[in-house]
């Protein structure tokens, strides 16, 4: 099994006329995803290389059977596009765009939680979300993931996501998931909600966490991976020797007030158990002997 | 994006927060001018982006336009915490009877606007959170619902407002908020609002932070943008849209994502050495951008050698391979270069690469190998 997408999913894409959407959703259908449909207000009625284009969510959804829905809409507009999608019935958004305010992705987590409980939105400014061999929703790269499991992977950055997918290939280590979170401020989906998914998941039988400087949720997942999962994690964090006051690179990045140091979060995955590796490369050797021992 | 005093005191104004009428001066004569025009007595500020102005004698009382002259002479140009001063606040001085302590952030654990309010103003807030924790309160606010006025009369309370100031603490904090969401901003923090002996509840010192994601909404919001605090190499990178966080080592790193560049800093550190920059050249990896980053790179004299560190992802590492190969061959670069370069077929991308290889561009397997091989480059 998987979390969140499998071969079932089908997904509508806000954005597949745009460049990034296009070169993307197109290639994510390559990959295998189940691409069912576009939306675009001015261009209803035409396709993107066979894939329907409709004026909006609910019309997509209504004609395709879409429940998912990637996001590569510009800033200023996925806020609105967002709503669209809960509104029109998805369960599971991806919202792709970087660059989104602060203030908008706040108001997202709060309506979608009070109007659509039941709807997960990961991101915005996230890789995206891959069950190997299943489904790819955004901007990972599928052959870099090898499918099956054990492993499931959650993680606040784009590259180092790659980099820990890679590493466990190399080392014949498949995954069952791999989700992108993103660095802003405000996620949709969090590290917790990502490791109670995993915990659930019979086909998953270890973690691995990345996380980097900046904010408390790497210590909120340590907190809840100590008291609620039985499964075994091992886990990186970025941003070790940052400056404080200094923002890197991404908007959540951002050592503050003394607050959200790396020394902090490694010492509160490591009292939860946790194994956590200095670098990316270590992180997965203790993910291959995990691995080893089950 | 960090505002000046005077920058949040103008966005305040813009929603009708009480502020004490100032003027901006770059120089002495500024300042006096000025100052005739507010009425002496003033109050001559520091603007920079930092804290602990008042002890480091960059806020002074000017009773007359020779106190004014010389505290004007004497601030500008002071080292406040490596942040050398420029320009002044010239501002009408207010007769408080009483500081208090405002402030709405985003509670990024909570994913609800936070907002802080103590009786007890003109100190450090962190202060006062560590010793007298009970005298701040604290109300979540709730986005969809905003600060309602019932809700923001009871925080007044539990915060001890004095009743003589409580009406315009009320009024204050209402359009503060305001302020704080329609203007997009990470953070106002108004440190002290003070309680002035006529009655008048108003802002005397103003932290606004923007949230620069936002511009498309205010596209006033630009103007700040100059006034950053950057260095030299950050200013230059930030014209060329690079992600460029500037270091005092001497391995100028290159990476692609921010959270690899960062672990990158992380392990050049963790190898014995010390990164120059933080640079994020995104996901593409082009020739272009390449070539742009290793100019800003080789324009600073303390790098000794460089790390590229990129990890193909939908980018194939042919691509990069070349991008590198092209880049190097439009800049002159002083200092030798350190590829690692893994992912998507790295194999095809190391092939190129090779024959390009010299004592000036090396290439290593994996991230720590290339780590101490330009480590050692660089001392």
């Amino acid at each position: 099994m998987s979390i969140f997408v499998d071969e079932q999913t089908r997904v509508l894409y806000q954005g597949l006329t745009g460049s990034q959407g296009r070169y993307y959703g197109l290639l994510n259908r390559d990959y295998g995803t189940q691409v069912v449909a576009g939306t675009n207000p001015k261009k209803a009625g035409s396709n993107v290389d066979g894939v329907p284009i409709f004026a909006d969510a609910a019309a997509a959804v209504e004609a395709t059977g879409a429940d998912a829905s990637c996001i590569f809409v510009p800033a200023p507009a996925v806020r609105d596009a967002v709503m669209e999608a809960a509104q029109g019935g998805v369960k599971f958004i991806v919202a792709i765009t970087e660059g989104v305010p602060a203030h908008d992705e706040l108001y997202l987590f709060n309506a979608l939680k009070r109007h659509y409980p039941d709807v997960l939105l990961l991101g915005p400014n996230c890789p995206g979300v891959i069950s190997p061999g299943k489904c790819n929703i955004g901007i990972t790269a599928g052959h870099i993931a090898k499918a099956g499991g054990p492993v499931g992977i959650v993680s606040r950055s784009g590259t180092l996501t790659y980099q820990a997918l890679y590493e466990l290939k190399t080392k014949d280590i498949g995954v069952t998931t791999c989700v992108g979170i993103g660095g802003d401020p405000v996620p949709g989906t969090s590290f917790i909600d990502c490791l109670r998914a995993f915990e659930n998941d019979p086909e998953t039988e270890a973690v691995m966490l990345i996380g980097e400087i900046g904010g408390s949720a790497e210590e909120q997942a340590a907190e809840f991976i100590k008291s609620h999962m039985s499964k075994p994690v091992a886990g990186y964090i970025a941003g070790v020797t940052a400056p404080p006051g200094k923002k890197m690179g991404h908007a959540g990045a951002i050592v503050s007030g003394g607050r959200g140091t790396a020394a902090a979060k490694i010492e509160a995955l490591r009292d939860a158990g946790v194994q956590v590796g200095l670098n990316p490369t270590e992180a997965g050797e203790h993910m291959a002997s995990i691995v080893a021992d089950l | 994006m960090d505002l000046f005093e005077h920058q949040g005191k103008e966005f305040f104004t813009s929603y009708g927060i009480p502020v004490s009428a100032g003027e901006v001066a770059f120089t002495a004569e500024e300042a006096l001018e000025a100052a005739s025009r507010i009425g002496t007595p003033v109050m001559v500020k520091a603007q920079v982006h930092t804290g602990g102005r008042g002890k480091a004698g960059g806020i002074k009382f000017a009773a007359n336009q020779a106190e004014v002259h010389l505290h004007a002479s004497n601030i500008l140009g002071l080292d406040i915490s490596g942040h050398v001063v420029e320009r002044l606040w010239i501002e009408k001085a207010a007769e408080i009877a009483e500081e208090y302590y405002a402030s709405f952030t985003l509670d990024r654990s909570a994913k609800k606007h936070l907002g802080m309010l103590s009786a007890q103003g003109g100190v450090e807030i962190e202060t006062v959170a560590a010793t007298n924790p009970t005298a701040i309160a604290r109300i979540w606010v709730d986005p969809l619902d905003g600060l309602r006025e019932a809700e923001c009369r009871k925080w007044v309370t539990a915060a001890n407002i004095p009743a003589a100031a409580a009406e315009g603490t009320v009024a204050l904090l209402r359009k503060l908020y305001r302020a704080y969401t329609e203007g997009d901003a990470d953070l106002v923090e108004v440190n002290p609002l003070v309680l002035t002996k006529s009655g008048l509840v108003q802002v005397l010192d103003a932290k606004v932070t923007l949230d620069a994601n936002s511009e498309f909404r205010h596209p006033q919001y630009r103007q700040y943008d100059a006034t950053q605090p950057r260095d030299e190499r950050e200013q230059t990178a930030h014209a060329k849209g690079l992600q460029y966080v500037g270091l005092d080592g001497s391995v100028g790193v290159i990476a692609n994502g921010a959270g690899l560049a960062m672990s990158t800093v992380d392990v050049v550190n963790q190898v014995g050495g010390s990164p120059a920059n933080f640079l994020d050249i995104g996901g593409g990896a082009n020739a272009e951008v390449m070539a742009t980053a290793l100019q800003v790179i080789n324009n600073d004299p303390a790098v000794k050698a460089i790390f590229i560190n990129i990890f193909g992802g939908i980018t194939r590492g042919e691509e990069i391979a070349n991008g590198i190969v092209e880049a190097v061959g439009r800049v002159q670069i002083d200092s030798p270069i350190v590829v690692r370069l893994d992912g998507t077929n790295a194999a095809q991308g190391r092939a190129i690469l090779e024959p390009h290889l010299s004592e000036a561009l090396l290439m290593q397997p994996t991230m720590l190998d290339a780590a101490r091989r330009v480590v050692e480059l660089a001392s």
